[in-house]
């Protein structure tokens, strides 16, 4: 009980802290014009994220690929049990 | 149809996703959000995908709660999952901006939170369809017609309750005073409705199989 309250405090100070660093976002979109500076390295958010979409892209491919093959070999093990003259695919 | 397209449509996909890195390096920086704001191409793609597929798991329940359509109902499951796995990419790139525009992993604004609650509703979609046993697809359907009801709400949250997500005015404008970046925003819009596209075609037939699968056993139990 005690881990899950420091847990739950943890996570409350995470999700509720106030932005310090943030660079706010205007109401339009513009290209940049002259020399830039990050204030937060942003290549490993970038990276992180083209990242996930490919691993979460994959896996998911993967579970789509294995659900088949189970259904496959399913239906192949009740074509043989079907009697002959049976309904059969 | 589809049979025969699959494959080329595979391998359209997979170059459309192969050179979209390539154009996205290419792209000009954003004035304030420089380097993150490449985060946006695939993240705003992601919902575009995700409200494709609440689509047509809206239609698609709707045909199969009052049609009773066995095949809407393969549509309405498979494309829940799709709302499911694009939902988590679209939460987790936002949060991965959020760091860099907000400063924070996280913020309980209207969009955000809204578009977590619609996640969820897909989510229970799922559990109820996997665990509701007899007289899930009627619950299933009701809960897709009513997730695909909220997205709406969900699109209209920074309009109506304005809090720190960009507004939806930031793609009207974005033709105008972006070019390049509105090339990019339709060109990975495509390729991830496209994903969309073949996915469901791929969960549609596991679908179709575990129905015939289902009568099959029906048959031999006779």
């Amino acid at each position: 009980m005690n881990i899950l309250r420091r847990v739950w405090f943890a996570l409350s100070i995470a999700l509720a802290s106030t932005p310090v660093f943030a660079q706010q976002p205007g109401q339009e979109f513009v290209p940049v014009t002259g020399p830039v500076t990050e204030q937060i390295p942003a290549a490993p958010l970038v990276i992180s994220s083209y990242a996930f979409f490919l691993v979460l892209l994959f896996i998911y491919l993967w579970t789509i690929w294995r659900r088949i093959g189970k259904v496959e070999a399913d239906m192949r093990a009740l074509a043989r049990r079907q009697p002959e003259g049976g309904q059969r695919r | 149809m589809m049979k025969k397209l699959f494959i080329p449509l595979v391998v359209v996909a997979a170059a459309m996703f192969a050179y979209a890195p390539v154009a996205i390096n290419k792209v000009p920086l954003e004035s304030t959000m420089l380097l993150v704001q490449k985060i946006f191409y695939f993240h705003f793609a992601t919902w575009m995908a995700l409200t494709a597929a609440i689509a047509v798991c809206g239609v698609a329940s709707l045909i199969s709660l009052f049609k009773g359509s066995e095949v809407a109902d393969w549509y309405g499951v498979a494309a829940a999952e799709l709302v499911v796995i694009f939902g988590v990419f679209g939460l987790f790139s936002g949060s991965l901006w959020g760091r860099k525009a907000w400063g924070v992993w996280w913020q309980w604004d209207p969009r955000v939170t809204m578009a977590t609650m619609l996640v969820l509703i897909f989510l229970g979609y799922l559990m109820v369809r996997k665990y509701g046993g007899p007289g899930s697809e009627k619950l299933g359907a009701a809960m897709g017609i009513f997730g695909a009801a909220t997205a709406p709400f969900v699109y209209k949250a920074t309009d109506w309750w304005r809090n720190i997500h960009p507004p939806t005015t930031v793609m009207r404008t974005l033709g105008e005073k972006f070019p390049a970046a509105w090339d990019l925003v339709l060109y990975c819009t495509g390729a991830f409705l496209l994903l969309v596209v073949l996915l469901l075609a791929a969960r549609v037939r596991l679908e179709a199989m575990r129905a015939e699968m289902d009568r099959m056993y029906l048959a031999l139990e006779d």
